[in-house]
């Protein structure tokens, strides 16, 4: 029963990590809604290969080869978007890396990757939006930011160190740039979304760690003790689900919210 | 779409501010709602309007503490329709005063209505929501998650129902029982919840208590019960389907400063 209530006619949206997983769901189900769609990618090839697809349904959609982690990038990608679009209201901040592991185990190395790529991100760009999108901006008329964070951010996972510090970061920069851009009046909302486990190449790469830490012998068996043991509706998220409670954050059916926690994980951390 | 094909509805102090305009938004998308309140007038305002809009509903004159009223009221939606797709226990009362100032009766007030009202609701609906499958959506409030010096009997209440809230989600699932269980925690909403509190104070007391609200809200504004009833519409619908004891926050930053 999906109303209009939470569609995003006349929306133009930027989506990181768009060329698998959970950004190219958001990608579909954005454009789906009525965005148009900008769908970045550090493998410029795979978020192609998307947007033609996308394209070739009817949709508007446009890809770009974009290395999150570098400031250059996003203001090239930004200055795409201004030549394409008249607006900018919607920013998923999604590309993220997952590097696992015993804390002892982690090189200082695979610590400043996981924050370049999963915080550095976010940071620049939370800045290229607010600049963008306030009153004073380039596009001037406000908009929502989703930052993607993890049940990691909320909760301790054996393996999940490094990983889990990075979205925490994220969570705790959502609730910050949320009230200041409230306070000097932007009219842009921040949130955080906090999947649980998840069925995407990330999502199998947390089993392969449960082994690699010794808590499974098998991949197939940290899937099933993770279903039956931690996640009491028994399976795995979909990248739908999460595509659409981005949506809902995206759209103006959520417009009271703003450094909030959104939580989709079968009900993983409510025990 | 025949009578028994229509997913119902029941939604709880649905005669004024979120609530009602919940009821307006899931008769909407094509709920029959049942409009429950203990002022049977509000509610059948409600239903006229729903009815105006082309919706389907029906008023119910329900106190949310008196157990046998919620056994007959869920068997009477399950005979006349097959089943009850959707919960929002929604009504709730509170007061502004110190702990000191707090009467054992006036807490316990608080307790009945605000959490043994969700808990009865909650019961109740399970048994009627294991075969059809649902939605249950239990409004908290900001002040279950964060403490209020002036509303000590409030904060406990709502702080149940959002435990509570966990403790049956999980139930639920490990049942096996396709319900999902979620808390809505609304900050200041324009209500008639919020203005009768303030209209019991003195006006100094109410305008420094409003103030104290205000300042402490980033949006810089109280949100708007349609607001509200926009978030228990997604909790509601299959776009939150992987959602179970998840907290939605709708504050306008209240709790992230």
């Amino acid at each position: 029963m999906m109303s209009d209530h939470f569609s995003l006619q006349g929306k133009v949206a930027l989506i990181t990590g768009a060329g698998n997983g959970i950004g190219a769901a958001c990608a579909r189900c954005f454009a789906q809604s009525g965005a148009a769609v900008m769908a970045s990618d550090i493998n410029g090839e795979r978020v192609e290969a998307l947007a033609r697809e996308l394209v070739a349904e009817g949709f508007k959609v446009k890809a770009i080869q974009h290395d999150v982690a570098k400031e250059d990038d996003w203001a090239r990608v930004v200055d795409a978007l201004a030549d394409w679009q008249d607006g900018w209201d919607i920013l998923v901040n999604n590309a993220g890396i997952y590097i696992g592991g015993k804390l002892e185990e982690n090189l200082l190395s695979q610590l400043h990757r996981i924050n370049s790529i999963n915080i550095d991100s976010i940071f620049l760009g939370t800045q290229f939006a607010a600049s963008a999108m306030q009153p004073d901006g380039r596009f001037g008329r406000g908009g929502s930011i989703i930052n993607l964070s993890s049940i990691a951010g909320l909760i301790g996972v054996p393996g999940h160190s490094i990983y889990g510090a990075t979205k925490g970061a994220v969570r705790s920069l959502t609730k910050h740039s949320a009230v200041e851009f409230a306070a000097f009046g932007y009219g842009i909302r921040v949130n955080s979304l906090h999947p649980g486990l998840i069925a995407t190449d990330m999502g199998h790469l947390v089993f392969k760690d449960f082994v690699e830490v010794g808590l499974a012998s098998s991949e197939s068996e940290a899937q099933q003790m993770l279903e039956k043991q931690m996640i009491p509706m028994g399976r795995l998220g979909d990248v739908q689900d999460i595509a659409l409670a981005a949506q809902f954050l995206a759209s103006d059916a959520s417009s009271y919210m703003t450094g909030s926690e959104l939580t989709v994980d079968g009900g993983f951390t409510a025990t | 779409m025949t009578k028994t094909q229509q997913q119902v509805a029941l939604i709880t102090g649905a005669g004024a501010g979120i609530g009602r305009a919940t009821a307006i938004a899931l008769a909407a998308d094509g709920f029959c709602v049942v409009v429950s309140d203990i002022n049977l007038e509000a509610a059948t305002l409600v239903v006229e309007q729903i009815k105006a809009e082309g919706g389907a509903g029906y008023a119910l004159r329900q106190d949310v503490v008196d157990e046998a009223g919620w056994r007959d009221t869920v068997d009477q939606i399950v005979a006349s329709h097959g089943g009850l797709h959707a919960l929002i226990n929604n009504a709730g009362v509170a007061t502004i005063c110190g702990i000191e100032e707090e009467s054992l009766e006036g807490w316990r007030r608080t307790q009945s209505v605000n959490a043994d009202g969700v808990f009865l609701g909650c019961r109740a609906a399970i048994s009627a929501m294991k075969h059809c499958g649902g939605a249950i959506v239990n409004v908290s409030s900001i002040e279950g998650i964060v403490g209020d010096p002036m509303l000590p009997a409030y904060n406990a209440s709502k702080g149940s129902v959002r435990a509570l809230t966990k403790s049956i989600a999980l139930y639920c699932a490990r049942q096996g029982f396709p319900i999902r269980v979620n808390s809505i925690h609304p900050g200041y909403v324009a209500t008639p919840l919020v203005s009768n509190a303030l209209a019991e104070l003195e006006p100094s007391a109410a305008d420094e208590f409003t103030a104290s609200v205000m300042a402490k809200i980033p949006m810089g504004r109280m949100a708007e019960p349609e607001e509200i009833a926009s978030g228990i519409r997604f909790l509601v619908s299959g776009e939150s389907s992987y959602m179970t004891g998840a907290e939605l926050i709708m504050d306008g930053g209240y709790t992230a400063a």
